[in-house]
């Protein structure tokens, strides 16, 4: 066995069991840590995989950005070692049932395809040919996605700050209502 | 292209790892942990992208990409979310899904 | 017979049914708010117009323009298509003038005309003077578009509308009970009836492909010439439609079995009972039979002894019923019922044409001079009413030194319908009789018994109510007003002199004149047995007397059958409640309401359980949705995958 074959195996038994770790875990926190895990052990998947750019976005923004929110939202909305009670059993076998069935049709869809790779020769992918993509006009270029998502954060930071804050509108009503 | 590791094995965890994360969204009660559920399937769709991208079309960048703005897109969701999840918090006092419940018959 | 244009214009006739129609509407839309009196006024004045025409119609038609050669025409006045269905099916309005329609003009407008000016004092005070009035308005309506039907559609329309009328009156005092039930009553017996005039009709039309009386009567028209055409039964089809028209006329003018109604249409308001039960609408039967009497005679003669036979039966049923009855207004009744009896009996046994035509003609004359007594009679009743305030016999007597000028005319009316002669009742009874005495002895043998009968009973009711021993009466009975009074003098005029009138010029079943005699054979047995009943009656009721209770006694079933009406009621009750009801309606009914009903009202609730049971799909929770969501995507991709090649 290859070290590659090796280091697959060992991402992919920790994402998996994090992850299921992560979804039936009874402690939040714990959940949370579980995913942090699962989120690294992707990041190392894509390092295997040579794109080592999108790696450390994925490591800085989900492992040190999302995961970050989380707890501190779940400080903010819960006790740490709050303790759920347990699951009405109907609705997870439900979900299990489900989730199970479709997992099958899923991986059996996936076997039967037989995918042909391209015959083109591989290009080396490093920064330089990443940000040239992102940002040109031409047929391979990205600047309109680009744009969007910039639209899109400055969008999503604005309704984070408004739907978060609390108190002010009130005020505002009453100095109207005077005149 | 990866030697020894077939396409299909990076499919097939990318599967898994979706359908556990839907699993997640179906069943559990607080509204931060089905946020970590759909976390979870998103991530599972950039590996799949990725895998796609590296092992059909070594020669485009289209995968890489697409999981850029993924990740882009998840980090936005996921503030947007919490901030809704703050304002639920503090209308409802609980974060139970099943008590925020108002828009029904 | 020929249509033959007359020189004289008889247009002008339509305007005789259409004024008490017009005050019909104009007294039902605005009588409450004109004072009693004025409409009063206004129905009696539109009556006494039309009887202005209808007199001077008769001048023209009899003595100037309805005579051709020697016979008198059937003239079409007016004609005009109401209702086309085809270019030959049509229903025609118009105005026919014969010697019959004239005839029953004559009858109807002095008859209407003499209650009118009797209702102004019998009514003054009710409640629901104008509704009175306006009603009586639109019997005259009806009843007069009945007799000047060109065509038996016509004739059905308005016959239906006499019906609503005689219902509309005899139920007038509404708040009472046992007066609906009455209206009720007569509604649904002469309706029931009328089903099979209808079908008559049907039957006749669909056979000779038209409505219009002349062409049905004509002796080389369609009716008669091919009746022999398709028989059903051994009858033929021209027969068995002329039965079921005869059962319409049987209802109309109470013959047995649908006599029924009669007597309890006596809760109606005395004017009402002299008009509708006892001049005019019940008369209407008789009238139809005359109208197609040509039919009857030529083409179904079978039917014809259908007539002769109820008539006579009727009138044989009703004399013995009338002996035992105690309310004076249902002696009269039944004694319509008789008198009718007699007439139809007399249309049975005539032929057509000359002397043949004999029934025919008396048959009419009975009908004329009829209307005149028994109006009288009931009006003389209504006055006896109104002064002692009761109906009953048992609570009368004595009444004759209270009420005088009732009593004359109670008394010749009376001495009219025995036969006494020189009354007219005495000549068209006569005329009958001897009709029948040609004809059918048997029948003829019943009928001079009904005669005696009928002088018994009613003078029965005269003793008991002018003579005998004098109750104890509240107030002292006084004589009616002189609106009440002079009508009773004009009608008792009537009949004194009307017997004079030479009928056998002018109505006959050919319309051509001919020759009678008074048959002393017939006439002298008559009166002999008249002038019996009266002295049976004198010498049992004009005194206090006690034989009269010791008879009852002794033919004690005889008495119960005939006080009770023979039980015809309490069997028609049982047929309806015991068996039509409970064997047929109340399965029907049971039926419409659990399954007709029960399927729509379990549509709604079938509709209602499956929303009440659907609302949890909007359960509100976010991870039932997302549930949701994801088995039908696994689903939908199961079956466009792999199901579904």
């Amino acid at each position: 066995m290859t070290s590659n074959q090796l280091m697959f195996i060992l991402f992919s038994a920790v994402i998996i069991v994090f992850s299921i770790l992560t979804v039936t875990s009874q402690k939040i926190l714990r959940a949370a840590v579980y995913l942090l895990f699962v989120l690294v052990s992707t990041a190392g998947l894509y390092f295997m995989l040579n794109y080592q750019f999108l790696a450390a976005v994925q490591l800085t923004l989900y492992a040190g950005g999302i995961v970050v929110l989380i707890i501190f939202s779940i400080l903010l909305t819960s006790h740490i070692d709050l303790k759920f009670e347990s699951l009405g059993w109907k609705k997870s076998i439900f979900s299990a049932l489900a989730v199970i069935s479709g997992a099958i049709l899923s991986i059996v869809t996936i076997l039967d395809h037989k995918f042909s790779a391209t015959t083109e020769a591989a290009k080396e992918i490093d920064m330089r040919l990443i940000g040239n993509s992102l940002l040109s006009v031409e047929k391979d270029g990205y600047v309109l996605p680009f744009e969007v998502i910039s639209i899109l954060l400055l969008a999503a930071m604005i309704a984070a700050i408004v739907i978060a804050k609390k108190g002010a509108p009130k005020k505002v009503e009453s100095r109207t209502s005077k005149q | 292209m990866n030697t020894g590791i077939p396409l299909y094995y990076f499919l097939i965890l990318a599967t898994i790892m979706f359908f556990v994360g839907v699993y997640g969204f179906l069943t559990r009660r607080n509204l931060i942990t089905i946020l970590m559920s759909v976390e979870l399937i998103l991530n599972s769709v950039n590996i799949n992208f990725l895998a796609f991208n590296r092992y059909l079309f070594p020669h485009k960048l289209e995968g890489l990409f697409f999981s850029l703005f993924v990740i882009a897109v998840a980090a936005s969701e996921a503030a947007v979310a919490i901030a809704i999840i703050i304002n639920i918090y503090r209308r409802f006092t609980t974060i139970n899904v099943e008590d925020v419940n108002v828009m029904k018959f | 017979m020929e249509i033959q244009q007359s020189m004289i214009n008889f247009s002008y006739t339509a305007w005789i049914p259409l004024i008490p129609f017009l005050v019909f509407i104009l007294l039902g839309l605005a009588g409450n708010k004109l004072k009693p009196r004025l409409s009063g006024l206004i129905g009696t004045s539109g009556l006494a117009v039309i009887t202005v025409l209808s007199y001077i119609t008769a001048w023209l038609y009899f003595f100037s323009g309805g005579k051709v050669g020697d016979t008198y025409q059937k003239i079409t006045a007016v004609n005009t298509t109401w209702l086309q269905f085809t270019e030959n099916l049509h229903v025609d309005l118009g105005v026919l003038l014969d010697p019959i329609s004239v005839m029953m003009l004559i009858v109807i407008t002095t008859v209407s005309l003499m209650v009118h000016i009797y209702s102004l004092g019998y009514m003054k005070g009710e409640k629901g003077f104008e509704r009175f009035f306006a009603f009586l308005s639109l019997f005259s309506f009806s009843m007069l578009g009945l007799v000047l039907a060109t065509n038996i559609f016509q004739m059905y329309i308005f016959w239906e509308l006499v019906g609503v009328s005689s219902y509309l009156l005899i139920g007038f005092y509404y708040q009472r009970p046992s007066a609906v039930r009455a209206a009720k009553k007569a509604f649904i017996v002469t309706r029931f009836a009328d089903l099979g005039f209808l079908i008559g009709i049907l039957i006749l039309s669909f056979n000779t492909k038209t409505f219009d009386f002349i062409t049905l009567t004509s002796v080389d028209g369609p009716a008669i010439a091919q009746s022999g055409g398709i028989t059903f039964m051994g009858l033929s089809v021209i027969t068995w439609s002329m039965i079921f028209v005869y059962m319409g006329g049987v209802g109309k003018s109470a013959m047995f079995p649908f006599h029924i109604w009669l007597p309890d249409a006596m809760e109606g308001p005395t004017p009402v009972s002299a008009l509708i039960h006892a001049a005019t609408m019940v008369v209407a039967g008789v009238y139809l039979v005359a109208r197609m009497f040509p039919i009857y005679v030529f083409a179904a003669p079978a039917a014809l002894e259908v007539v002769s036979y109820v008539g006579a039966f009727s009138s044989l049923f009703a004399a013995v019923i009338a002996c035992t009855q105690t309310d004076i207004k249902r002696v009269l009744a039944y004694s319509t019922m008789s008198q009718i009896g007699y007439m139809m009996f007399a249309l049975g046994v005539s032929g057509y044409g000359g002397h043949e035509g004999l029934g025919f003609m008396a048959s009419m004359f009975h009908l004329f001079t009829h209307a005149m007594f028994k109006a009288l009679l009931f009006l003389g009743a209504g006055a006896i009413i109104h002064s002692v305030h009761s109906n009953y016999m048992t609570e009368m007597g004595g009444l004759r030194k209270y009420l005088p000028v009732t009593h004359i005319t109670f008394l010749i009316a009376c001495l009219t319908i025995a036969g006494i002669p020189p009354l007219s009742g005495f000549f068209s009874k006569d005329e009958i009789l001897a009709a029948a005495f040609h004809h059918n002895k048997i029948l003829f043998a019943v009928e001079y018994a009904v005669a005696g009968i009928t002088a018994f009973y009613m003078f029965r009711l005269y003793f008991n109510i002018f003579w005998g021993e004098e109750r104890h009466y509240h107030h002292t009975p006084k004589e009616a007003p002189a609106t009440m009074t002079i009508p009773l003098i004009i009608l008792a005029i009537g009949a004194m002199f009307s017997g004079l009138i030479p009928f056998n010029e002018f109505v006959t079943s050919d319309g051509k004149a001919f020759e009678t005699e008074i048959e002393w054979i017939v006439a002298v047995p008559s009166v002999l047995i008249a002038l019996a009943g009266i002295t049976v009656a004198f010498v049992l009721y004009s005194k206090k007397s006690l034989i009269p209770d010791r008879l009852a006694a002794s033919f004690k079933y005889a008495y119960k059958w005939s006080y009770n009406k023979f039980y015809i009621d309490e069997l028609y009750l049982f047929v309806t409640n015991k068996i039509i009801f409970r064997y047929i309606s109340e399965p029907v009914a049971w039926f419409d309401r659990h399954i007709v009903d029960a399927t729509m009202n379990s549509i709604a609730t079938v509709t209602q359980v499956v929303s009440f049971r659907i609302r949890r799909f909007q359960s509100g929770q976010l991870q039932k949705y997302a549930f949701v969501f994801v088995t039908g995507v696994v689903l939908l991709a199961l079956l466009f995958i792999y199901l579904w090649k």
